[in-house]
């Protein structure tokens, strides 16, 4: 019997058809749902069934839980599959789910909401006893309790949202001067952002590496990691190069750290796929950083290096099935990167959408997961990541060799794209010695 | 009088608000100084301010909040 007769993908381009892809190979129907901006996107063909959600802006269509669910319900599916972004960490959503009587795949409602806000998951780690970032453990009532915990902590520090996330909602303060000129606008900018005021103050950490754990978890308790993936190579605090293992760890920390991952996850009762962040200083000291509760844009490249299907996970583990394999089953060979291909101009990261007049990947070597075709457009209205390039070598040099020369085969026209960028970073001293933080593309890309 | 046209130089959607609980940046009408922000322009999840070019009087928008911008599209006048 299959997990499930028919999912909804709630969600659209590369991820929409990863899912599809899966699903086709387990033998479980599909439904895609698209705007109607999407309504010639590959993904649309691909799945079982394809239904217009209508609208072109995000939330008139894919954020439309309204219309998402009432097609859920026409189409009788027997569960919904998120993806990333869009409503992957709505807790509104997964509730709306239930009461549907349709399986959200994904974790509960509860763990959802604790772990979305940086302040509770900051205090459930503390009581795990997983590593945070040195700082207040309440939010601020004021800006003369702000000063004192400031003073208190030293600067330099980062005040942060509760709520924030992609790099808004948050601010570096070097001293008093700026923390007073900072804090008024952040907790305004929390509150118009996110509907959540309450900001709070952490230690701004120097060369910092970002550094993330997969984690699986079925519902009967069971917890294992699949490993790290280094993503310190980000613009605007969006990753741009992902990769496993990370350069930077030895093999004592990286025990430690899948072991902090694995602690704090058993604490919360999480269930499904999930990945803990992590910050590291330059002294290999590291801190939880958050939780994202989704399948991650980067899953691929621990996809490459276990050689398992995350999607298929997800799917047996939502199905309330024990998790398919135990800690000491999972392999790990080799070494896997990840490049982000953007519709935006490699320098100024400008966003470019326009006609893909050519498309040319090369056969053979590498894995295309790729929202866009040859004659498709990509428009103004969503993300500008449009694919993504990953490569598996037998260790770190063999899969810089092979990204190497992907890229360079690879042909994108009618767009601008960061493809010329993701050539640079190949041959950059920085990454080729793995000796790079997450200043490192704002420093090369200068 | 001398009028000038505000124009987006991007494809995108138009917001006379920065924040969708929050008035909108200029009423009709009022006045407005080279380098006061009139809208944003949302493209690929990045949000551009529109700036005024001239000092003037904001007279009429030419596009409602929340529509599909082409490039070189006139949004407003400027008197």
């Amino acid at each position: 019997m299959a997990l499930f007769e028919k999912v909804l993908i709630a969600n659209r381009g590369e991820i929409a058809r990863r899912i599809i892809r899966t699903c086709d190979r387990i033998g479980i129907k599909t439904v895609a749902i698209y705007s109607d901006a999407d309504a010639e996107a590959p993904f649309v063909k691909e799945a079982t069934e394809a239904i217009s959600i209508g609208g072109t802006l995000a939330k008139d269509s894919y954020l439309n839980i309204d219309k998402v669910i009432t097609i859920a319900k026409e189409r009788g599916v027997d569960a919904i599959h998120p993806g990333y972004g869009f409503l992957s960490e709505n807790a509104k959503f997964v509730e709306r789910c239930e009461e549907a009587g349709i399986t959200f795949i994904g974790p509960d409602k509860e763990t959802m909401e604790v772990m979305g806000s940086k302040l509770l998951s900051r205090n459930k780690m503390i009581e795990a006893g997983v590593p945070v970032v040195p700082g207040a453990d309440g939010r601020l009532e004021s800006l003369e309790e702000a000063k004192q915990v400031a003073t208190k902590l030293g600067y330099p520090l980062m005040l942060k949202a509760s709520a924030g996330g992609g790099g808004i909602g948050m601010k570096l303060v070097q001293n008093e001067e700026e923390l007073v000129s900072a804090y008024e606008t952040t907790k305004t900018q929390a509150k118009n952002f996110f509907s959540d005021d309450q900001i709070f103050l952490e230690k701004w950490i120097d060369e910092p590496r970002h550094i993330e754990v997969q984690i699986a978890a079925d519902k009967r308790g069971n917890v294992i990691h699949l490993f790290e993936r280094e993503c310190s190579v980000q613009r605007r605090h969006q990753k741009v190069i992902e990769e496993s293992p990370s350069p930077f760890l030895t093999d004592s920390l990286r025990e430690q750290l899948l072991e902090a991952a694995v602690q704090g996850v058993k604490h919360i009762g999480y269930s499904n796929l999930g990945t803990m962040e992590f910050i590291f200083d330059k002294d290999g000291n590291f801190y939880f950083l958050e939780m994202n509760t989704r399948l991650q844009v980067e899953h691929p490249v621990t996809e490459e290096v276990t050689g398992l299907d995350l999607i298929e996970w997800q799917l047996r583990i939502a199905a309330n099935e024990i998790l398919p394999l135990a800690q000491e089953e999972i392999k790990f060979e080799g070494h896997a990167i990840e490049s982000r291909l953007y519709a935006e101009d490699p320098k100024t990261y400008f966003p470019s959408p326009g006609k893909i007049s050519k498309l040319v990947l090369p056969e053979g070597v590498g894995r295309f997961d790729f929202g866009i075709e040859e004659g498709t457009d990509v428009t103004p209205f969503y993300d500008p990541m449009v694919g993504k390039i990953i490569v598996h070598g037998a260790d770190r040099n063999d899969a810089i060799a092979k990204k190497r020369k992907v890229l360079e085969q690879m042909e994108v026209e009618g767009i601008t794209c960061n493809l010329p960028l993701l050539q640079r970073i190949m041959d950059a001293a920085a990454f080729t010695t793995g000796n790079y933080t997450t200043k490192f593309l704002d420093e090369f890309n200068k | 009088m001398s009028s000038q046209n505000v124009v987006s130089p991007i494809p995108g959607v138009f917001y006379r608000k920065p924040a969708p609980d929050q008035d909108v940046y200029v009423k009709e009408g009022e006045a407005v100084k080279t380098g006061d922000v009139v809208g944003l322009v949302e493209v690929m999840k990045n949000f551009y301010e529109v700036k005024a070019e001239v000092d003037g009087v904001l007279k009429e928008f030419l596009v409602e909040d929340q529509t599909m911008l082409e490039a070189g599209q006139d949004i407003a006048v400027i008197e």
